[in-house]
This record gives structure tokens, C-alpha cells and sequence, in this order.
């Protein structure tokens, strides 16, 4: 017998399911009596919950804070800029993934440098680099590697092969960064202080605690004492995890729990963990886009591997200068969740996908960008 | 926005499409019959329906068809959806040097048999070879003269109460010219709905429907279509998402690239727009072509200008007007 593709996901967008858990969770919440706001680190849920108009069922005193976990959106103009100037050299094929040909920097976005001549793709897979670079043995290939723990490991599995196999032509510019010391910089600041949130609760994300393994969170159930409740992607598993959640608050609990347990384990993906550890270190810094520098929360090449690595061998080329955001642009309070798109006063004017101003825009995993395509509709 | 550049989502059928059209085209050779932006223009009194078409789709050939079939099926369907009948057609093709001839034999073949079912002829033609480099492989262009036999189908006429119908399942052309694209090895069954409409239109408009609009689902999808005819019409059309079909194929290959059934190109699908005591005889009409066919939606006016797509939970979003580079070249 074989599973069909569609049993994979119709029992999680079951219409009978949603609508039971909303009415629990209208029941929770009112036992509550108080606001709650419950954040969704990962971008991925911001777009499951716009996309499935899940803040239509929520009770008046339960609100979603969209949170920083989108590797485009945090992406900082300057590094955008390093991959506008790597791409522009020539016979430089840069490739990246996705979204990240469209976010403008401060000479334009990498399809712009496209249209001026530039060789950049996009691929789905890092591993399709090597084809690339197969038939293009006289060019150099310069994979700009975005991303949260998810896909780190597959930026090194892609080193593993072009290692293994002798392959001369392909470089890294490493910008993957990494999600629990970017949720403590949203509840304690760079001197221990606490910062003033909204955020009773998490929802964690999906695809990277399959990688890391939904230990990474326990000291915000621990220290910080926020129930987080790792959730799957479709709208049931979202629901269920927003039932959890308020179970938790009216138990007074605050435990790491895993509603998506058909993929997440404690200590995770440990061959992906190590994969990740064998080639890459922690950067000192990572300046975050909105959020600001963040201590160890990137990740490196290792030195030995550093004939590997586009961001010293171009570093003459590369600009040190730090860039400012549009001053109208509320990306940074967007990403903290200390504001709303509707807040900002050039989302929908000035600020479309077509000609995407912040960041939280150009990614379909952004907050505007969610708001904008499905329609705040209350 | 000012455009520094083409870019590839310039050619997406979407937004920055209509950025580039709008912006540009219209407003430099802008007249009475170019404005009113149909899929095919209604030219001497509107007798005829004159439309043209280039296809550059890459893989030349994929599941269901190949670039020939396409250059037939599109630039005819476009007359279909305005009421005309295809009749004259002229054919250009741009060819890279040291294309091969069996292939191209093939792909004459493909549009010898696709005429055949419009029975439509060629009656003039252009042929260019190029030096290799300076296009991929084979690039064709269509134009198409058609006898007008229903009028007064247009995208600006749809009113409060109307229904919305789809011809079959959606997204078809697109996953498959993508899946192609990206290498994807699919066990499946799945083809591209590459298809001319015109037997179909004909037996919709014998069979006593009146068609308020009609038009062919390609580039930006049913998402675009509705989208244009929202915004014509300054009307609201809701759409019942329960009740778009989806084959599992496409929608697995939505599910894995990240895309949206809605946006994804068709060559052979349409949506029409109909009174609603016309609906359940349109439908009964389409089955007999698709069983997946249904009645998707009806006309409001909550969000002028606006697409609304209803979830079976009671939750509700506006379906947008697809933007960025979706599909180069699918077409």
C-alpha cells in the first residue's frame, strides 16, 4: 500500500478539527480573562497564520506577535550589498536561495544586478551548486548561504562534496545565523536587564528544532518562565499548539512542550548537528537587520577552511560601512515584535512586494509580506 | 516605481507585468480598442477578434504537449474566450542555429494536429535563423484572425449575484513545466491541460448560457483572472476554496516548491462568468468535457476591486494578484 501525498496533510487542515480547537480556545482564553500575546519566532508560522486567517478565530484577548525567525527579513543591507558586489565581479556566478533576489540593498537588489548582467540563480537545493559549478568550470561560483539552523547543515554538506570531490570552483559567503540568542536579545538586553515585551508564550519553530532539537528553548520555559510549545506548520498543528499554550498559562506551567512530535526530538538531528560543527564556528558578532549585533549568533567558517570562504578572499572589495534602513521602515519593530505592519505608515503605500522598501516585504515569510498578500481581514 | 530594468518578473503575468504594459505599451500606442485590454481585440465593428501570441517555453516538450501545441492552443483559445471562432493564422518562428530538423518536424506535426481541432489554417508565415547563442533553441509567434459568433463578452461586465465557474482542476501547465524545469523525477500521471477551448466554448454557447466573461487561466493563473475582473468590473468576487479542484500532483508540487495552485499557469483551462440562473446548466455543460470542473465563487461587492477566498473553517483572506518571478518562461 502506498501513502498518497495528500494524506500528509489533509488531516492537518481538517475544517471540523480547526473549528473544535477554536472553540476550546475561546473556553481557555476567557479562563484567562487577561491579554495574552503569544509569539511565532519562525516565519514560516507567520505565513501558516495569515495564510489560514488564524487571528479570525482567535478570541479578543488572544494575539499573535510576529517574530524575528525569517533569514530574509533580518538579512542587513550591508551584507545584501557584499552579495550585489560579489555578483557584479566578473566571472562570478553567484548563486543563493529564493527570496533573497529580490531584497533591495543600497545599490538595488541581485535581480537587479541580473538585469545589468550580473550571473546570479537561485537554487532549492545548496547540492544543485555543484552542477552549477560543473559547467562552469572557468567561472567562480560564490554560494551566498542564508538561513537558520535548517539549513546550515546542508551548507555544509555542500562543502563536504565540493572537499571530497576536488572541486576548485566554488566559494561560500556564510550569513547563517541562529535562533535561540536572538530570542534572548527579545526578553533581557546586552546587560542582563529585562526588556519590555508582550510576549507571554512562544510557538516554536518547526523545521529548525528538527535540526536542533526542541532543547534550545528550554531556558525560556526555565529562567524566563514562558511556556514554549514547538509547533508543526499546517493550521491544526497551530491551533493545537495555541491550546497548549493557554493550557499552560491556566496551570501556571511553563515547560518546552512538542505538539510536533512527528518530526521533533529533544536533542534533534544529531548527524546534521555535527555536520554543522565539523566545518563551521560561532562568529563573535552578527548584526541583525532591526534587531542590532547580536553576540554569537552566526555562524563562521572554521579557519582551516578558510581557501572556502568568499568573505575573506573578497574581503578588500566588500564595504565595511554599515547602511541605515529607510527611516520610515519599521522592520526592526516588526521583527521585535513591538509594532504590527498596519503600524507602519508605508506599508501598502509606499512599501509593496512589487517594490518592497524594508526586508519584512520582499520575503514571503515576512510579516508585511503576509499582511499584504492575504488581507488583514477581521 | 520607475523600472531601471527588465526583469524577469516583468514577464510574470502578474503585477510588475502590468506595471511594464500599463506603464509603458498602453500609454505610448494607447487607443479605443488596445485599452480595453481583452484577451483578444475586437477589430471592424467587432466582427473579428485579432490576438497574437510568442512562446518560448522551456523544455520545448513536456508531459501533454510541447512548444508547437502550445503556439496553436494558445493564441486560438484567446480567440475562443472572447466568442470568436479561430480561423487564419500567421506563424514566426525564431531558430537557433543547429536545431534539429526532427524535432522541429515534430513540433510541426504537434501544431498540424492542434489546427485541425480549431479547424483553423495558416495562411502566411516568417522563419529566422539565428547564430547559436542568440535564442534557446526555438522561439515561436502566433497571430490569429477569428470570426466573432457571441459577443459582448468582457472582463468589465460582471455584477452583484453572479457565479464564477472553472472549466477543470487548476495549475496543471505550470507544475509541469516546472517540475521539468527543476529536474524533478515525478511518478506520476500528471500532464499539462494544454488544450484548445474552442470545442468546448462552442458547446457553452449552443447550449443557451449567456457568458457575461470568459478567459483562458494562463500566466498568474486563475489568481490573475479574477483578479483583472474584480478590478474591471469594481465588483468583489468570493471564492469558496473547498470547491477549486486541485489535482493531488499539482498540488503536491505546490506543496514542495512553496507555490499556490491559484497562481500557477494553465493552457487549456478557463474561468467563465455567468448569470446565476445560467450556473447548473454551464456546469452540467463543462462536465461533460471535465468532471473536476465546478461552480468556485459568485459576485459581491464587500471588497471592490478585491478577490476573497472563503476557508471551509469560516475564515476568509484576499487572494492577490501573483508577483515576483514565478515561472519564467512557461509559456
Amino acid at each position: 500500500m502506498s501513502i498518497e501525498l495528500k494524506n500528509l496533510y489533509d488531516d492537518f487542515r481538517d475544517a471540523k478539527t480547526i473549528k473544535a480547537y477554536a472553540k476550546q480556545i475561546a473556553i481557555d482564553a476567557k479562563k484567562l480573562g487577561r491579554p495574552i500575546g503569544i509569539m511565532e519566532v519562525c516565519g514560516g508560522h507567520t505565513h501558516t497564520i495569515m495564510k489560514y486567517g488564524l487571528p479570525q478565530l482567535m478570541p479578543a484577548n488572544v494575539h499573535f506577535i510576529h517574530g524575528p525567525g525569517c533569514p530574509v527579513c533580518i538579512m542587513p543591507k550591508e551584507r545584501v550589498d557584499h552579495a550585489y558586489t560579489l555578483a557584479m565581479q566578473p566571472d562570478v556566478i553567484l548563486v543563493t536561495l529564493g527570496d533573497m533576489i529580490r531584497v533591495p540593498g543600497s545599490h538595488g537588489s541581485l535581480q537587479d544586478a541580473r538585469a545589468k548582467g550580473a550571473d546570479v540563480r537561485f537554487v532549492y537545493s545548496p547540492i544543485d551548486v555543484l552542477k552549477i559549478a560543473r559547467e562552469n568550470p572557468d567561472k567562480k561560483v560564490i554560494f551566498f548561504a542564508i538561513g537558520f539552523e535548517t539549513t546550515t547543515p546542508m551548507t555544509a554538506a555542500l562543502l563536504e562534496s565540493v572537499i571530497k570531490n576536488d572541486i576548485k570552483n566554488v566559494l561560500f559567503y556564510i550569513n547563517h545565523v541562529t535562533v535561540p540568542e536572538v530570542m534572548t536579545t527579545l526578553m533581557i538586553d546586552g546587560e542582563n536587564r529585562p526588556v519590555e515585551n508582550k510576549i507571554d508564550a512562544f510557538l516554536g519553530p518547526s523545521h529548525v528544532s528538527v535540526i536542533a532539537g526542541s532543547q534550545i528553548y528550554e531556558p525560556f520555559a526555565s529562567v524566563y518562565k514562558r511556556p514554549v510549545v514547538v509547533s508543526g506548520f499546517e493550521p491544526v498543528d497551530v491551533m493545537q499548539s495555541i491550546h497548549m499554550i493557554l493550557k499552560q498559562l491556566i496551570e501556571g506551567r511553563s515547560e518546552v512542550e512538542v505538539q510536533y512530535a512527528r518530526a521533533v526530538e529533544k536533542g534533534g538531528n544529531k548527524k546534521a548537528q555535527e555536520l554543522t560543527n565539523k566545518y563551521f564556528e560561532k562568529a563573535p558578532l552578527f548584526s541583525w537587520r532591526g534587531l542590532g549585533k547580536v553576540p554569537k549568533s552566526s555562524w563562521q567558517l572554521k579557519d582551516e577552511f578558510s581557501a572556502y570562504d568568499a568573505q575573506k578572499i573578497y574581503d578588500s572589495i566588500l564595504s565595511k560601512e554599515e547602511c541605515q534602513d529607510h527611516k520610515l521602515c519599521r522592520c526592526g519593530d516588526i521583527l521585535k515584535g513591538l509594532a504590527t505592519p498596519p503600524d507602519c505608515t508605508i506599508f501598502g503605500t509606499l512599501c509593496k512586494p512589487s517594490n518592497p522598501v524594508g526586508s519584512c516585504m520582499v520575503s514571503s515569510e515576512g510579516a508585511c509580506s503576509a499582511y499584504y498578500k492575504y488581507g488583514n481581514i477581521k | 516605481m520607475k523600472i531601471k530594468n527588465i526583469s524577469l518578473a516583468h514577464g510574470n503575468g502578474g503585477s510588475e507585468s502590468k506595471e511594464l504594459v500599463e506603464g509603458l505599451f498602453y500609454s505610448v500606442f494607447s487607443n479605443k480598442i488596445l485599452n480595453k485590454s481583452e484577451d483578444a481585440a475586437l477589430i471592424e465593428n467587432g466582427k473579428l477578434a485579432f490576438t497574437t501570441d510568442s512562446f518560448t517555453v522551456n523544455p520545448l516538450s513536456f508531459a501533454g504537449g510541447d512548444i508547437g501545441k502550445l503556439a496553436i492552443c494558445g493564441t486560438c483559445n484567446d480567440l475562443a474566450v472572447m466568442g470568436a471562432k479561430p480561423k487564419y493564422l500567421s506563424i514566426a518562428f525564431m531558430i537557433e542555429e543547429g536545431f534539429s530538423f526532427d524535432e522541429l518536424k515534430s513540433i510541426i506535426k504537434s501544431m498540424h494536429d492542434e489546427l485541425e481541432k480549431n479547424d483553423a489554417i495558416i495562411v502566411c508565415g516568417d522563419t529566422k535563423v539565428v547564430p547559436k547563442g542568440n535564442v534557446d533553441k526555438l522561439f515561436i509567434n502566433t497571430t490569429g484572425i477569428g470570426e466573432i459568433y457571441y459577443s459582448g463578452i468582457s472582463a468589465s461586465n460582471l455584477k452583484e449575484g453572479m457565479s464564477i465557474l472553472i472549466s477543470r482542476d487548476i495549475g496543471a501547465h505550470g507544475a509541469v513545466v516546472f517540475a521539468a524545469r527543476e529536474g524533478m523525477e515525478l511518478s506520476t500521471e500528471l500532464k499539462s491541460d494544454c488544450a484548445s477551448l474552442y470545442p468546448q466554448v462552442k458547446s457553452i454557447v449552443d447550449g443557451g448560457v449567456n457568458i457575461v466573461a470568459m478567459r483562458d487561466a494562463t500566466r498568474g493563473g486563475i489568481a490573475a483572472v479574477l483578479n483583472e475582473w474584480a478590478n474591471a468590473s469594481g465588483i468583489t468576487i468570493e471564492i469558496d476554496e473547498s470547491k477549486i479542484s486541485i489535482s493531488q500532483e499539482v498540488q503536491g508540487i505546490c506543496e514542495l516548491l512553496g507555490f499556490e495552485a491559484t497562481a500557477l499557469a494553465n493552457e487549456g483551462t478557463f474561468v467563465l462568468a455567468v448569470p446565476s440562473e445560467d450556473a447548473q446548466k454551464a456546469l452540467a455543460i463543462l462536465r461533460q468535457t471535465h468532471e473536476s470542473s465546478a461552480i468556485i465563487g459568485s459576485v459581491n461587492s464587500t471588497y471592490k476591486g478585491k478577490v476573497v477566498l472563503k476557508s471551509s473553517w469560516g475564515t476568509q483572506r484576499f487572494l492577490d494578484l501573483p508577483t515576483g518571478e514565478l515561472l519564467p518562461r512557461i509559456c
